[in-house]
């Protein structure tokens, strides 16, 4: 934060900076970032977590019920929407929905206290906006790889009077089309939303205790605390919605490419 | 914003950030989603399996156990029946017994009845005959005794006779 200036600048939390590691990678100069470390951080995270739910036990402990409360959860909103073809993508959807999750809640995380810079990676349009074209990617391989050219036939919904065709079928073509985006633009937004108003609400907290009359601004300062208990539960909550809407709209987008509609 | 300013393509940190978004979200992949998670998920299907398995094994045990009673309430009506039948032949065996018994109890007190009354019979006209005879002394000693007269023991007889049998 800019903190000598008085002013406290919300969009600091989002600035990539190098932490050094640099090689040479096709003419682009590959550097390991904050970002990068907190991609490492989610993934070894992860790893604990799920290494912790691999005792195999008949009767789970509370860790083991723990992971598998998350694998099931997974896989039964594959199975639901999928159906028993799900399976297959299980994996990726859940290395997905586990990476969003764990990276929406590290960059919760108030590591500031500590002296850290928390860095929310799904954040950034660039790696949200990559993960959606995954998946994007994902759909269009299986749907031309299971459906070949009658794969073109998502973007006529069964039914459709034939004089409809000409109008609906570019509609839907568009709506696909928009898919990677909306999915990349949804987490991207909400995650720096969440955080800016964190942030500005911080940045009121601060300011109210510098202020020159400290009644008023105490009183700002308070009000703007209490706000911030409130919101960072809220945060909290959308971590998880967005990890799961990203999901859901994964294995929806999946289901359209394997059963078409 | 360092979001969207890093998307313009001469920006120093976007290979780094797809770089290394590849590199991790693969190992993920690999390690997390190929790895750990059919293990995960072999886990909990087999424990549902296990359970799904003792619950049909609850099941038929169940039912096992009804058909038991079931074929033991039978048997044991089927033994009450035949246990009812025996009960029930067993005491018709035992009314015609006794009644063959008592008809022969009878025929042999019939028997006997008429064999008493058959020597009382005999024993009277016996005595009868003794007392004739007897009577016929006395009157012969009487006749004597009073008259003098020596009466035959024949005569005697048939006066008696004729007085006693009138």
């Amino acid at each position: 934060m800019a903190a000598e200036s008085g002013k406290i600048d919300p969009m600091h939390q989002f600035e990539v900076t190098p932490l050094g590691g640099g090689f040479n990678l096709g003419g682009q100069d590959i550097l390991f970032t904050n970002s990068a470390l907190w991609m490492v951080v989610a993934a070894i995270t992860l790893g604990l977590f799920m290494w912790g739910g691999m005792r195999r036990q008949l009767v789970p402990g509370r860790w083991q019920a723990a992971v598998e409360g998350f694998t099931g959860f997974i896989s039964s909103m594959m199975m639901a929407n999928i159906g028993t073809e799900g399976r297959k993508y299980t994996p990726y959807v859940f290395s997905l929905f586990m990476f969003i999750l764990f990276c929406n809640l590290l960059g919760m995380l108030p590591l500031g206290v500590l002296g850290l810079h928390p860095f929310t990676v799904t954040s950034h349009l660039a790696i949200t906006g990559v993960l959606a074209l995954i998946s994007f990617a994902i759909v269009l391989v299986v749907g031309f790889w299971r459906h070949g050219l009658h794969f073109f036939s998502l973007f006529v919904p069964h039914g459709t009077p034939l004089p409809m065709i000409p109008i609906i079928a570019p509609i839907e073509f568009v709506s696909f089309m928009v898919r990677p985006f909306s999915l990349g633009l949804r987490l991207f937004v909400a995650m720096t939303a969440g955080h800016v108003l964190l942030k500005v609400l911080s940045g009121f907290v601060i300011n109210g205790f510098n202020a020159e009359t400290l009644w008023l601004g105490s009183i700002v300062s308070v009000l703007s605390f209490t706000l911030m208990i409130g919101i960072s539960a809220l945060e909290l909550l959308v971590a998880g919605i967005q990890a799961y809407v990203f999901a859901l709209l994964t294995s929806l987008y999946i289901n359209d490419a394997v059963n078409l509609h | 914003m360092p979001q969207i300013a890093q998307l313009t393509a001469d920006n120093w940190y976007l290979a780094s950030q797809l770089f290394w978004l590849l590199v991790v979200f693969a190992g993920i992949y690999v390690v997390i989603g190929r790895g750990m998670l059919p293990k995960i998920e072999a886990t909990v299907d087999a424990r549902d399996r296990k359970v799904a398995d003792d619950l049909a094994a609850a099941k038929a045990a169940h039912a096992a156990a009804d058909t038991l009673e079931d074929s033991y309430r039978q048997q044991g009506e089927a033994s009450r029946a035949a246990a009812q039948k025996a009960v029930a032949e067993a005491k018709d065996k035992a009314a015609k017994d006794a009644e063959k018994r008592l008809a022969k109890v009878d025929a042999e007190l019939a028997g006997k009845l008429s064999a008493a009354e058959a020597d009382i019979a005999a024993a009277r006209s016996s005595a009868m005959a003794e007392i004739e005879s007897v009577a016929a002394e006395a009157a012969g000693e009487l006749v004597a005794k009073l008259s003098g007269v020596k009466v035959a023991a024949a005569d005697a007889k048939a006066a008696v006779k004729a007085v006693l049998h009138g």
